[in-house]
């Protein structure tokens, strides 16, 4: 009877661990799993940064993006769907890409999905989405991150 | 290769005309930038023209659901207490003014309008997301600053409480 009970508690542990890490939210085409945290994302920058595609809106990226990010965007619109095609068109699928925008709330975002949606049917296999849960400036620029400015 | 310069924490260097006090956060108390230009009627926009009125700078987008959820409130406010001396001014972030225009029509804004860019926006502290509302009083200085969703009754007060 206890073995079992240990048993269990060992079987559910993992969960517990889980549901204990700070909730982060999948819209209903990103996956929980492809999301990545801005700090985790901050500390990639300082070994091996991924290719990063900011496909937002073009004063946003103007005013401040993560330094190295290629603007392709806004993915809202289909000229800006084009433009995230053809950057990402230069990359091998197997790029380790990770795309954000931060205009608005994260569940509020009109780029995000479509671009997920773009770069997936495109073949990228290692594409991963930033998790900005408010906007840039909050949470990203605010918490010190590395930032560069132009076009 | 894009050409750029980097911004540790709270900025501090510009490129090209990109000023030099780069993402400096305005605050309450402060003077805000002053700005003159054309408003998507083409009639011109100087927000020193409102000097002694309460005045609510509205940066807003056409793809930004929030926005677009605000307006409507600020449309509302402005039409019940212009002649208290209140102002709404929108900035539109949107790249196209077609884009702003079309969605001031569509929400029915009886505020001015003017376009804002980057330069703009960078006078302002950044606007690294939207939407972002600033109330000026009467003094000229800044009252308070919301970034991001706000209830619309929270800003009713605050300008009430300019207002006197």
């Amino acid at each position: 009877m206890i073995r079992t009970v240990w048993t269990s508690l060992l079987l559910i542990a993992p969960l517990l661990l889980v549901a204990a890490e700070p909730a982060m939210a999948a819209t209903e085409i990103i996956p929980a799993s492809a999301l990545i945290q801005p700090a985790q994302l901050a500390g990639e920058l300082k070994a091996a940064p991924p290719t990063i595609l900011q496909v937002g809106f073009s004063k946003l990226y103007q005013q401040a993006h993560i330094p190295g990010a290629i603007y392709a965007g806004p993915t809202n619109s289909e000229a800006g769907l084009a433009a995230l095609k053809a950057e990402a068109e230069k990359l091998p699928r197997s790029s380790d890409v990770v795309i954000y925008c931060g205009c608005c709330p994260w569940n509020r975002c009109p780029n995000m999905d479509a671009a997920y949606t773009a770069l997936k049917a495109m073949g990228f296999s290692r594409l991963r989405a930033l998790y900005i849960a408010n906007n840039f400036g909050q949470d990203w620029v605010d918490k010190g991150y590395p930032v560069a400015t132009g076009q | 290769m894009h050409r750029r310069r980097f911004l540790m924490g709270a900025g501090t260097v510009g490129l090209g005309n990109i000023p030099a006090q780069a993402l400096q956060k305005l605050t309450p108390g402060m003077i805000p930038p002053p700005f003159s230009r054309a408003g998507l009627d083409g009639k011109p926009v100087d927000l020193a023209a409102f000097n002694g009125k309460v005045v609510l700078l509205d940066f807003w987008a056409s793809w930004c659901a929030p926005c677009m959820v605000a307006i409507p409130h600020f449309r509302d406010l402005q039409a019940r207490l212009r002649g208290r001396g209140f102002q709404v001014i929108g900035i539109s972030m949107d790249d196209s003014a077609d884009q702003a225009r079309a969605a001031a029509i569509r929400l029915g804004v009886n505020y001015p309008v003017v376009m804002g860019d980057a330069k703009l926006a960078i006078g302002y502290g950044g606007i690294l997301g939207l939407p972002v509302e600033m109330l000026v009083g009467r003094d000229g200085r800044i009252v308070s600053i919301w970034r991001g969703e706000t209830p619309p009754a929270i800003i009713e007060n605050a300008v009430k409480a300019s207002l006197g």
